[in-house]
C-alpha cells in the first residue's frame, strides 16, 4: 500500500491551452487549464460535448500536445511519462482485438513492453480476477457481453501496473443497470489498488458517485468552471446516491454546468 | 426422342422437388447441399439428353458421358498438363506474386505519399487487360513454365497489393491510440495490430488471385509452350476437333480452379475465424 | 487533388524505370551486333542504340508512343487507306482494331448485364432459384472461364457463327457473373427495418421492388458494372486470340507476337489499356451523376 496521507502531486497543469487547426480555422479546444491531481485521487471531468474534457485527458496521455502552458505527469512531460508506463488508458469502446482471446488481449501491452512469458501469465490471471473475469480468459471478445468486454479492457489497462488510470467515458455505451454495477466495481478496484484515476463522463450521478474531486468544464473555449472536492466518504454503497449530501454535491455540479452555458 | 422427353421430364420433376424443398426444408444443411447438387445433375442430364436425341455432332458439343469416358482414358495426359500448367506455372507464380505484393504493401504503408500515388495507379492497372502482356513475357522468359509463372506474377500482383494496402489501413483511430498509450514501436504496431487486422482484406485479394493465376497460366500457353500444358492441349485439340479432350481439360481446369479457391478459403477460415463474416458459419 | 503530385511521381518513376529496363534488356543485342561487326561500343552508344532498335526486347516509351501516333492519327488522316482518303477506317490503324474490339465488348456487356440483372431479380424473389443457382454462380467465378474463350470461338466458327457474335458471347458471359452477384447483393441491401416498414403499408412485392430494392441496389449496380465492363473487354481481347481472327486488339497482339513486332504488341497493349480505362471512367462518371441525382454520394 502506498502512503495516501502524504500528498504527492501526480498530474499538474499550469495554464494549459490547446488549439486544433481545422478546416474552418483554429479551434480553441482548451484554454488556461490549471489543475493539480494528488496521488490516490479519483478525479472526474464533466461537461457538455465539446468542452475539451476528452482532449484534456488525451493531453495528459500524450495523445495530444498542448500549445501553451506546462503539463507534467509524475514530474515529467507526458511523453516521458508514457514511455515509463505511468498510466493505463481505457477508451470509450473496449477496442479488444477480435483475433485474440480475452487473456491474449489483456497480455497484449505486456508483450509490447517485453514482460516474460511467466510474468505475463501471472499478471493476466491476477487482473482478470480483479475485474471478476476469471474463467473467461480463453473466450473471444465477441463471445462476451458489452459490459464484460469493457471489464476486460479495464483489466488490460491494469495489467502493467501503472499508477494512473485514465478512463474516457468507459461506460458511456453501456446500459444504466450494467453501468451501476461497473461503477460499484470500479470503486472497489480503486480501493484495492490505490491508483490515481482520471475519469471523463457526462453523467452527473456517475461523477458524484465515483469521485473525490469533480472538475466541471464548459465549451468554447474548453475551460474549467469549477472544481468540487467531494465530502462523501471513501466507502460508498450504491444507495448513498439517495442521501442529502450526494444530492447537494450533484446540485453544485449542475449549477457549475449551467454557469458554463450562460456564455452561449 | 426418349432421351429428350425423358430428360425434360426429369428437369421438370427435379425443379418441382427443388421448389418444394426450398420452401419446406430450407434450414436443413443436407437440403442446402442437395438442392444445388440436384440442379447441377439436372443440367448434365438435360445436356446429355438433348445432345443424344437431337443428334448433335460431338465435334460441336459432346455429351457429358463421352467427356467422362475421355477423362478416364486420358488421365496420364491430363495429369502431365495439370502439373505443367497448374503446379509449375500457376502455383509458383501465385506464391511469388502474392509474396511480393504483400512485401511491397508493407513497404509503401510507411509512406502516405507513395500510397496516394501507387494506389490509384494500382487500381487502374488492376482493371486493365493484363493478360495482354503474355506474348511479351513469353518472348522474354521462353516457352516453358517460367514465362507462365511470370504472367501469373504480374496478374496477381496488383489485386493483392491494393487489398493489402487497404487492409493495413483498416484499423481505427482508437486502436492506434491504444498502441500509442503503450509506447509500441512501429513494428510492434504492424505485427500485433495492423497485420492481423489486414487479413480479411488480404484473403479477399488472394481469392481473386487464384482465378487470375489459372487464367494467366493457361492463356499464356496460347502464345507458345512446350508440347504439354492445359492451354497447349486445348488449342491443339480444338485444331484437331477433338472436343471431348477439350472438355476434359476444361473439367480439370474447373476442378483445379474450385479446389485452389477452396483451399485458400479454408486457410482464410482458419486465419480470420474472428471476423464477423466467418463467425456465423458452421 | 492532393493525389496529383504523388500519382505524377509514380508515373514518372515508372517511365524512368521503363527506360532503364529498355537499356538493360536491349543492350545484349547491341553488344552482339557490335561484336559481329568487330567494333567496340561505349556506354552512350549502347544507350542510343537500345532506345531505337526496330525489334527490341522492350521498346522504349517514346517508340511505343510514336507507333501509337503513327497507327492512329497518321494512318487515318494521311494514310492511303485512312478515313480521310477512303471514308472508311484503315485496317492498319489501331482505331479500326479498337473499334472492332469495342463493339463486341459493348454488345456482350449489354447482354450480360441485362441477363445478370434479370436473373438477380428472379433469385431475390424465388428461394428455389436462389438455392439451386447461386452456389453454381459463385463456384463458376472460381473457374478460369476466360481460358476457354478461344475454344468457344473455334467451335462457334465451325458451326458457321463468326465475327462479332462469338466474341460478344464471351464478353457477355464474363460480365454476367459480376453483375449477377453484385445485383443479388444490391437487391438485398435494404435492411429488415426498411422492409418491415413497407410491410406495415401492405406494399406488394412489385412495389417493394420498384420503390425500395431497385433504388437501394444502384450503388451495387455501378460497382459491378465497372468490374463487368473491364471483364467484358478482357474477354473480347482473349476471344480475338485464336488464329484466324484478323481484326481486333487481340489479333494485333497475336500477330505482333508471331512476327516479333514488339513495338506493335506494346502499342496494342497500350490501346487496350486506354480503352479499358476509358470505359471504366465513363461508367464512373455516369455513376457520379446518377448517385448525385439520387442524393447518394459515392
Amino acid at each position: 500500500m502506498k502512503d495516501l496521507s502524504g500528498a504527492q502531486t501526480v498530474i499538474e497543469a499550469k495554464g494549459v491551452g490547446l488549439v486544433f487547426e481545422t478546416g474552418d480555422g483554429p479551434l480553441q479546444a482548451l484554454k488556461d487549464i490549471s489543475l493539480t491531481i494528488e496521488r490516490g485521487e479519483f478525479v472526474s471531468f464533466i461537461g457538455p460535448s465539446g468542452c475539451g474534457k476528452t482532449t484534456l485527458l488525451r493531453a495528459i496521455a500524450a495523445l495530444e500536445y498542448p500549445n501553451e502552458g506546462t503539463l507534467t505527469v509524475n514530474g515529467m512531460p507526458p511523453d516521458k511519462a508514457r514511455q515509463s508506463r505511468a498510466y493505463g488508458y481505457v477508451f470509450q469502446a473496449a477496442g479488444l482485438y477480435p483475433w485474440r482471446t480475452i487473456a491474449g488481449n489483456v497480455q497484449l501491452p505486456l508483450e509490447i513492453m517485453g514482460f516474460s512469458r511467466a510474468e505475463r501469465a501471472e499478471r493476466v490471471a491476477r487482473v482478470l480476477k480483479l475485474v471478476d473475469l476469471d474463467g473467461f480468459g480463453k473466450k473471444f471478445p465477441w463471445q462476451l457481453s458489452g459490459g464484460m468486454q469493457q471489464r476486460a479492457s479495464i483489466a488490460r489497462a491494469l495489467a502493467f501496473d501503472a499508477d494512473i488510470l485514465l478512463m474516457d467515458e468507459p461506460f458511456g455505451a453501456l446500459d444504466e443497470i450494467v453501468r451501476d454495477r461497473l461503477n460499484e466495481e470500479l470503486l472497489k478496484l480503486w480501493a484495492a489498488t490505490s491508483k490515481t484515476i482520471g475519469f471523463v463522463t457526462h453523467s452527473i450521478p456517475e461523477a458524484v458517485y465515483l469521485s473525490t474531486k469533480i472538475v466541471v468544464m464548459s465549451p468554447r473555449p474548453g475551460r474549467i468552471t469549477d472544481v468540487i472536492e467531494s465530502t462523501l466518504p471513501r466507502e460508498r454503497p450504491l444507495d448513498i446516491r439517495d442521501s442529502a449530501e450526494f444530492l447537494e454535491i450533484a446540485h453544485r455540479v449542475r449549477e457549475g454546468l449551467r454557469a458554463g452555458h450562460a456564455y452561449d | 426422342m426418349i432421351w429428350a422427353w425423358g430428360s425434360l421430364a426429369f428437369w421438370a420433376l427435379a425443379t418441382a422437388l427443388n421448389v418444394w424443398l426450398a420452401r419446406a426444408h430450407s434450414r436443413n444443411r443436407a437440403v442446402r447441399l442437395f438442392i444445388p447438387a440436384l440442379f447441377g445433375a439436372t443440367l448434365l442430364l438435360v445436356w446429355e439428353g438433348l445432345v443424344r436425341s437431337l443428334g448433335v455432332s460431338p465435334v460441336i458439343l459432346p455429351p457429358p458421358s463421352m467427356i467422362g469416358v475421355r477423362i478416364a482414358e486420358s488421365l496420364p495426359i491430363l495429369w502431365a498438363d495439370f502439373s505443367q500448367t497448374i503446379l509449375k506455372g500457376a502455383l509458383s507464380g501465385y506464391l511469388i506474386g502474392c509474396g511480393v505484393a504483400v512485401a511491397v504493401a508493407v513497404l509503401i504503408d510507411r509512406s502516405p505519399f507513395l500510397q496516394r500515388g501507387l494506389l490509384p495507379v494500382g487500381n487502374f492497372v488492376a482493371a486493365l487487360p493484363i493478360v495482354g502482356i503474355a506474348p511479351i513475357l513469353v518472348m522474354w522468359f521462353g516457352f516453358d513454365w517460367q514465362s507462365k509463372a511470370a504472367v501469373v506474377v504480374v496478374m496477381v500482383f496488383f489485386p493483392v497489393l491494393v487489398n493489402m494496402v487497404a487492409g493495413l489501413k483498416a484499423t481505427d483511430a482508437l486502436q492506434r491510440d491504444q498502441m500509442a498509450t503503450w509506447s509500441a514501436s512501429y513494428w510492434q504496431g504492424l505485427f500485433k495490430l495492423r497485420m492481423p487486422a489486414a487479413m480479411p482484406f488480404l484473403f479477399n485479394g488472394l481469392k481473386i488471385a487464384t482465378t487470375l493465376a489459372l487464367i494467366g497460366a493457361i492463356v499464356a500457353e496460347f502464345f507458345g509452350s512446350p508440347t504439354r500444358g492445359m492451354g497447349f492441349r486445348i488449342s491443339t485439340a480444338v485444331g484437331q476437333l477433338d472436343l471431348p479432350l477439350v472438355w476434359a481439360e476444361i473439367a480439370v481446369a474447373a476442378f483445379a480452379g474450385s479446389a485452389f479457391y477452396g483451399l485458400v478459403a479454408v486457410i482464410e477460415k482458419g486465419v480470420t475465424f474472428w471476423h464477423p463474416s466467418q463467425r456465423g458459419r458452421a | 487533388m492532393r493525389s496529383v503530385l504523388p500519382i505524377l511521381t509514380v508515373v514518372l518513376a515508372i517511365i524512368v524505370l521503363w527506360y532503364g529496363a529498355t537499356v538493360a534488356l536491349n543492350a545484349q543485342w547491341t553488344r552482339d551486333q557490335a561484336a559481329r561487326a568487330g567494333v567496340e561500343v561505349g556506354f552512350s552508344e549502347i544507350v542510343r542504340d537500345t532506345l531505337a532498335q526496330t525489334r527490341p526486347k522492350l521498346p522504349a516509351p517514346h517508340q511505343v508512343a510514336a507507333e501509337l501516333y503513327q497507327s492512329t492519327w497518321v494512318e487515318e488522316v494521311f494514310g492511303r487507306r485512312g478515313i480521310v482518303a477512303t471514308g472508311t477506317l484503315s485496317n492498319r490503324s489501331l482505331i479500326y482494331h479498337g473499334w472492332v474490339t469495342l463493339s463486341a465488348t459493348m454488345l456482350g456487356f449489354a447482354f450480360g448485364t441485362g441477363l445478370g440483372i434479370l436473373l438477380a431479380i428472379g433469385i431475390v424473389h424465388s428461394r428455389a432459384m436462389d438455392m439451386s443457382f447461386m452456389p453454381w454462380a459463385i463456384a463458376s467465378q472460381t473457374v478460369p472461364i476466360l481460358a476457354i474463350a478461344p475454344m468457344v470461338i473455334v467451335v462457334l466458327a465451325s458451326i458457321g457463327i463468326k465475327g462479332l457474335i462469338p466474341k460478344a458471347i464471351i464478353a457477355a458471359y464474363l460480365s454476367f457473373f459480376p453483375v449477377l452477384v453484385g445485383m443479388v447483393k444490391g437487391f438485398r441491401a435494404p435492411d429488415a427495418m426498411q422492409l418491415d416498414l413497407l410491410r406495415t403499408y401492405s406494399a406488394s412485392r412489385a412495389r417493394t421492388f420498384w420503390q425500395l430494392r431497385l433504388p437501394s441496389s444502384v450503388p451495387y449496380l455501378f460497382a459491378s458494372l465497372k468490374v463487368g465492363i473491364a471483364a467484358a473487354l478482357v474477354g473480347t481481347i482473349v476471344g480475338e486470340l485464336p488464329a484466324g481472327a484478323s481484326a481486333g486488339l487481340g489479333a494485333r497482339l497475336l500477330s505482333g507476337s508471331y512476327y516479333g513486332q514488339t513495338i506493335q504488341i506494346w502499342a496494342a497493349l497500350l490501346a487496350a489499356a486506354t480503352l479499358a480505362a476509358g470505359l471504366v471512367v465513363i461508367v464512373g462518371a455516369i455513376e457520379r451523376v446518377v448517385l448525385g441525382r439520387m442524393g447518394m454520394r459515392s
